[in-house]
């Protein structure tokens, strides 16, 4: 019996499942030559797939082939699942590089996988352009002369969210964080832009990750501390859990606001809007900003099979669109043959799509785009299915960014 | 206010109540391995992902067909219990004279294809499932706020243990099937159609697993990993109580809930460890579990 029970418990604590490999191609352009060839390399099939994985590609896409019929430069875009294991996207990228002759890796959510791509890239003298990846430490110590971050990195989350809910008055701050590096880095960056801003932070809540699926216990201990907003330094389904229980253990009600710390569009609709209504994240892309993303929008929704058009989607379409124009620019010879010198161009080159407008680049390899703090609306608000957020506050894309002499990229002289 | 260990006393009555609620889970969930654990001798790893299957099932029932909460209650614990049948008589049956570990992998792989599966179809991000109108609102207890749909769950939960258990203690088909665990061959001769009864008590564990799913819908997300994260605790839950032990695991369940509860007023960070230092002492000091016969 009590051999029987340790072998059960053994197996129980075996490896999270993993995905299988995917492919997936894309053809765009039929212009002269070998075409320039780009790997989307995302998560279809993990927890961030959802987020980014086919909306990422179709992003990819769209712009390869916006860019093909316009100039006739023939692009391939192809794609590869990294199963978010840093090992299994390194095999993926050398892969690419080195007998599938693909020229840029593009999208990389989950930091981890992003960072070891990086430098396979740097070693290679390719080309790194990451949407999904969220980390600083990219663009910071870690950076690479090869690689661009292009849509957020947590520092804008941080102070879109914290700095200008201060502002507004929401000045005293309770967290309910999840226990492991990531929790800890969202509430740690978020506390010093609301004590900068000239708040309060009156504790916070751990609670184990990722074995914890009832919230009850953290959010009656942060009613408990009375503050006027409640800040979730986590993601994904525990983020979800803890908005349905806050409104089901009527927090809200008692005039409580609730700042999420890394919350998109998808973890909008995945709630609905009754019980995401009034919710407060920052993110750098929303399909109905403006016109020209509006337009965008409308020009890409065939290829994402009824999801929304979200961050990573646009992240994605600018970030190929710029590269591609520093390849065309630099010509498709020199630009396969040094991805140093492409980035190079890509830096140099002013940035302007439709999904983001007018950018630059800065020498860190970050680019710089405003951070947009949004509201869920009401559902007697919206008008459609995906007409779900509103804006609040702008934070300018010069400011968004963390300042270049605090990152310590060692190649960026200050 | 009344402090108690240095801890406010209306936020230790809540904690207390909380983890009633969530040892009503764990009773619930337990209560079905518990049954095909002790009436098959399976170790049912799939457990968790049926008991995602309910709540998909309940939300599939409410996007496409428009039925509502109280239907799914009834409905989505027979199609997901129609599932365990088919995977009984195709899988599983063929393992019955094989080691317990031929079992417990062959439903853990098929644990990882269903949310697989679910993933792929569904996305990773959840869907929404709201709580009945019947059942929204809360109670002000004075020391916390208590929403309905709790109070309900607690409810449904502890008549769904006591008919369990009722029924295979104390009904004729319940000594069937206690008997034909004891020596299959002897009910057969009697006239029992044993391997039938097997199935179906495979397709009522499930079913059991799947009640639990509905109940979560509208309070926890609706994922395709929503049982993965709690089948680990669940098991654990099962050990302490007594493998096979349908009251032991009821009661354990309902007991850690408790402790957990407590864990996390006193120490957040341990509350997902607490269960299991108690299962090793448990462990060591009753290998058998608290309940059950060694």
């Amino acid at each position: 019996m009590a051999i029987r029970r340790r072998a059960l418990l053994g197996t129980a604590a075996l490896a999270a499942p993993g995905g299988l490999p995917w492919r997936a191609r894309a053809q765009g352009g039929q212009g002269q030559g070998a075409p320039i060839r780009i790997g989307v390399l995302t998560d279809m099939s993990g927890p961030y797939r959802d987020l980014t994985g086919p909306s990422s590609l179709a992003g990819a896409r769209q712009a390869a082939e916006e860019f093909s019929a316009a100039t006739g430069l023939a692009v391939e875009v192809i794609a590869g699942d990294h199963q978010n294991k840093p090992d299994v996207g390194v095999n993926i990228a050398r892969q690419w590089f080195d007998r599938d002759g693909v020229d840029m890796i593009a999208d990389l959510p989950n930091s981890a996988v992003a960072l070891a791509v990086s430098q396979v890239a740097r070693e290679k003298n390719k080309v790194v352009v990451g949407s999904g990846v969220g980390s600083t430490a990219f663009t910071g110590a870690q950076c690479s002369p090869n690689s661009v971050q292009f849509t957020y990195d947590t520092y804008m989350l941080a102070k879109g969210t914290g700095d200008a809910l201060v502002k507004q008055g929401s000045d005293t701050w309770f967290f309910v964080t999840a226990d492991y590096a990531f929790g800890h880095a969202l509430q740690a960056d978020t506390a010093r832009f609301v004590e900068a801003a000239g708040g309060k932070v009156l504790g916070a809540a751990r609670y184990p990750f990722p074995a914890t699926t009832d919230f009850s216990s953290f959010l009656l201990q942060a009613q408990a501390a009375r503050p006027k907003v409640i800040g979730f330094a986590n993601a994904g389904a525990d983020l979800v859990n803890c908005i349905k229980q806050a409104r089901e253990f009527g927090l809200a009600r008692q005039g409580l606001k609730f700042a999420c710390l890394l919350m998109t569009v998808v973890d909008t609709l995945s709630l609905g809007l009754p019980e995401a209504q009034g919710l407060l994240m920052t993110e750098s892309f929303y399909w109905d900003l403006n016109p020209r993303t509006r337009a965008f929008a409308d020009r890409v929704k065939g290829k994402l099979q009824g999801r929304i058009v979200n961050a990573s989607c646009a992240g994605n379409y600018g970030g190929t669109l710029h590269y591609l124009k520093a390849v065309q620019s630099l010509g498709p010879g020199p630009a396969r043959a040094s991805g140093l010198a492409v980035v190079e161009r890509m830096k140099a080159m002013p940035c302007d799509d439709d999904a983001f407008g007018p950018g630059r680049i800065r020498e860190d390899g970050r680019k710089l785009t405003p951070g947009y703090l949004f509201q869920v609306k009401a559902p007697g608000e919206s008008t459609g299915p995906f007409d779900v957020h509103k804006l609040i506050a702008t934070t300018p894309a010069e400011s968004a960014a963390r300042p270049l002499a605090e990152g310590g990229c060692p190649f960026v002289k200050t | 206010m009344d402090d108690i260990f240095g801890i406010p006393a209306p936020l230790l009555f809540g904690q207390l109540l909380l983890g009633l609620i969530n040892g009503a889970f764990y009773a619930m969930l337990s209560l079905g391995l518990a049954v095909i654990f002790g009436l098959l001798n399976i170790v049912n790893m799939a457990h968790g992902a049926q008991f995602m299957m309910g709540a998909f099932a309940a939300w599939m029932l409410l996007a496409w067909g428009g039925i509502g909460y109280w239907w799914a209650l009834i409905l989505a614990p027979i199609i997901v219990g129609i599932t365990g049948v088919i995977m009984e008589k195709l899988f599983i049956s063929k393992l019955y004279k094989l080691d317990h570990l031929y079992g417990l992998l062959l439903t853990f792989g098929l644990a990882l294809i269903i949310e697989g599966v679910f993933r792929n179809e569904f996305g990773s991000s959840g869907l929404p499932y709201r709580i009945p109108p019947e059942l929204s609102g809360a109670w002000d207890l004075g020391f916390m706020f208590m929403p309905v749909y709790r109070g309900w769950v607690v409810i449904a939960a502890l008549i769904l243990c006591l008919a369990t258990w009722l029924m295979i203690e104390k009904t004729r088909l319940g000594a069937y099937l206690r008997a034909a665990t004891e020596n299959a061959a002897l009910v057969q001769a009697f006239g029992v159609n044993v391997p039938r009864m097997i199935t179906l008590t495979y397709g009522f564990g499930v079913a059991l697993a799947a009640v639990g799913g509905v109940l979560a819908a509208p309070i926890y997300s609706v994922n395709p990993q929503m049982g993965s994260n709690l089948i680990i605790v669940v098991f654990a839950v099962v050990v302490i109580g007594g493998m096979g032990s349908i009251l032991g695991s009821v009661l354990t369940g309902f007991a850690l809930g408790i402790v957990e509860g407590l864990t996390k007023v006193f120490w957040p960070e341990a509350s997902a460890t607490v269960i299991f230092v108690i299962m090793a002492i448990v462990l060591l000091a009753r290998p058998a579990g608290l309940f059950g016969r060694a």
